[in-house]
């Protein structure tokens, strides 16, 4: 188990290092320069100077890669151009806003998931099966976009039954804000969960200890809520869990919309802005959390099932 | 006594059969070509070529007097079909632009790094998984953000990041061929590396691009939709993500049309590569039917 882990931490090494360089080329070499960006077509010789040098981009390239390495390491991604404030700082307060939205819609969208899937799965190959399958594909089908502005219309705007946006510092209040995006947000996500969801329990259907199980006369009942949805909570725990960093950007158009301060609007107000130094902080951060969780559900993989050690 | 067959059938013979007796899946082919049809004709200004002109007051409701104005118009009063017309255009041109960069880049790396293993191999799949461990959505928006705004960053930013889960399924069918006996055989008779890679195996694992080719252009769709929304998409011309993201202000008035017609145009050609996907990977690989 030990050498496993170790030699996961091992492989994580290089990928970081490539992930830092591709970020880097991308934001430091192919980018053009990003003072002319950002401080649009009328700005004065001096003016760019300065922002170059507050930058750092004034220094030769290899030293601007020492730099970003520096931020990466420390986490410390200097200041946004619009508001001035401390990028970790404003990453800080945003990821609060985010997590309350995207906490409570996760829990429900992979619950609710969960068991349509094994209640479609029981009734596998009747109308009833074949008739959720269509939904979902149709479901899948829209845009995210659509669901958001026919959600926030006909809920908020028409019906009145939630605020049209906002957003409360208060956790009890923030809940009534928080509803709407969060159904919205598991309607999105329901179609292609039910999907993966359901052939999870199938793959896991055809196995052999099923038809042991069936042969010893266990109940159908029994043997798919009790043996295979424990075998298919492994390939469940993994979609899950890889998904973790996504929620702390949260849902970039859903806090766009309803007005949610979070990571997501951060980051949108930062394209709007052309705010350089904020985009690149934040391709970084969500990178590394990415890596973070890839590398928990290695290991948390290889506690719940000892079979992929061996790879 | 066991009959066989007069004539063996090849892979692509037998998926065909099987996908003409799937009525859904020949119905969506049929949108998709539609789609491909009204694209073209966009493109070479048979269709919507004045989408920019006014057909009528702003905001005016969908009648059936005049067909410009059967889903109404927009702010400049000008005609909501021709631009969805318009956006069909956009649309499948970022599909098929990025399946055109993402396909030889996924084919080549995943195709080399299968067959060569070892330290190609390592490098190869140092790089995807360096690439596919930046967020999708993240590296998107900071690749078209550097390239600017516009269609051509779309097509590139979807194009650099979609290659990666082709490369995978390849490199996998490589590792698999690499030692069969045909290839063996073709060793044998002395053809060289590169024969082998491309005359020999490619083309029995070429069903996977056209399995991937219809993901692609779900994503591509879908993604040039949510770009061209945060104002990294395209620019002076009507695309469907343009259009919803217009809609944000217009529901408010009461105009659901235009966010309407964008989104059914949307809603049907990704249904049809939906199922046309899942029709052809049953097609291809009878063994994936069974659940």
């Amino acid at each position: 188990m030990m050498a496993f882990v170790i030699r996961r931490l091992l492989y994580a090494i290089p990928t970081l290092f490539g992930v830092c360089l591709i970020i880097f080329t991308l934001f430091n070499l192919v980018g053009g320069d990003p003072a002319y960006q950002m401080l649009g077509k009328h700005a004065t010789e001096t003016q760019i100077l300065e922002l170059r040098r507050e930058l750092g981009l004034d220094k030769s390239k290899v030293e601007q890669f020492f730099d970003y390495l520096k931020s990466v390491a420390t986490l410390d991604f200097g200041r946004s151009y619009t508001t001035k404030q401390q990028i970790t700082d404003m990453i800080w307060r945003g990821m609060p806003a985010s997590l309350s939205l995207a906490i409570p819609a996760f829990i429900v969208e992979i619950l609710l998931g969960l068991a349509i899937a094994l209640l479609v799965s029981f009734y596998r190959g009747t109308f009833f099966d074949r008739a959720v399958v269509v939904l979902c594909v149709m479901g899948m089908s829209v845009s995210a976009l659509a669901y958001i502005l026919f959600g926030q219309y006909v809920f908020a705007y028409w019906l009145g039954l939630f605020p049209i946006s906002g957003y409360d510092t208060d956790i009890l209040y923030r809940f009534k804000y928080i509803a709407l995006p969060a159904i919205i947000w598991v309607v999105v996500s329901l179609g292609i969960n039910v999907r993966v969801f359901r052939t999870f329990v199938l793959d896991e259907v055809n196995q052999d200890y099923v038809r042991t199980a069936r042969a010893k006369g266990q109940s159908e009942k029994k043997i798919l809520f009790h043996h295979v949805l424990k075998n298919a909570l492994i390939p469940v725990l993994t979609y899950v869990v890889i998904q973790i960093p996504v929620l702390i950007t949260g849902s970039f158009l859903l806090e766009n919309f309803f007005g949610i301060p979070g990571l997501g609007s951060i980051t949108i107000d930062a394209i709007h802005n052309s705010d350089f130094p904020v985009i690149k902080a934040m391709t970084t951060i969500e990178t590394l959390l990415f890596m973070v969780f890839a590398l928990a559900t290695d290991l948390l993989y290889s506690v719940v099932d000892p079979r992929v050690r061996m790879r | 006594m066991i009959r066989l067959p007069s004539q063996s059938k090849s892979l692509w013979q037998d998926a065909w059969r099987r996908i003409r007796r799937d009525r859904l899946a020949l119905w969506a082919l049929g949108v998709i070509v539609l789609y491909s049809l009204v694209a073209l004709c966009s493109k070479f200004g048979l269709l919507a070529s004045t989408w920019d002109a006014e057909v009528g007051g702003p905001y005016a409701s969908p009648s059936f007097e005049n067909f410009k104005t059967i889903f109404g118009t927009d702010i400049f009063g000008r005609s909501v079909l021709y631009k969805v017309i318009h956006g069909t255009r956009v649309a499948m041109s970022v599909g098929l632009m990025t399946s055109l960069i993402a396909i030889p880049i996924g084919v080549t790396l995943g195709a080399f790094g299968g067959y060569f293993g070892g330290k190609v191999d390592d490098v190869i799949v140092w790089f995807y998984t360096t690439l596919s461990s930046i967020p999708g959505i993240m590296l998107l928006i900071a690749i078209a953000y550097i390239l600017g705004k516009g269609l051509f960053s779309v097509y590139i930013a979807l194009g650099i990041t979609s290659w990666v889960s082709l490369a995978r399924l390849i490199r996998g069918e490589f590792m698999k061929h690499k030692s069969r006996e045909y290839v063996i055989a073709a060793e044998a008779i002395g053809a060289g590396h590169r024969i082998r890679i491309f005359r020999h195996i490619l083309p029995n694992v070429l069903h996977i691009v056209i399995i991937n080719m219809s993901l692609q252009f779900q994503i591509a769709i879908k993604s040039e939709v949510i770009l061209s929304y945060l104002g990294l998409g395209v620019q002076g011309q009507p695309s469907w993500g343009v259009m919803i993201d217009d809609a944000k202000l217009e529901l408010a008035r009461g105009v659901w049309w235009q966010l309407t017609a964008a989104t059914f145009a949307m809603f049907f050609v990704i249904l049809a590569f939906n199922i046309l996907g899942d029709a052809l990977r049953d097609a291809f690989d009878p063994k994936l039917r069974k659940g």
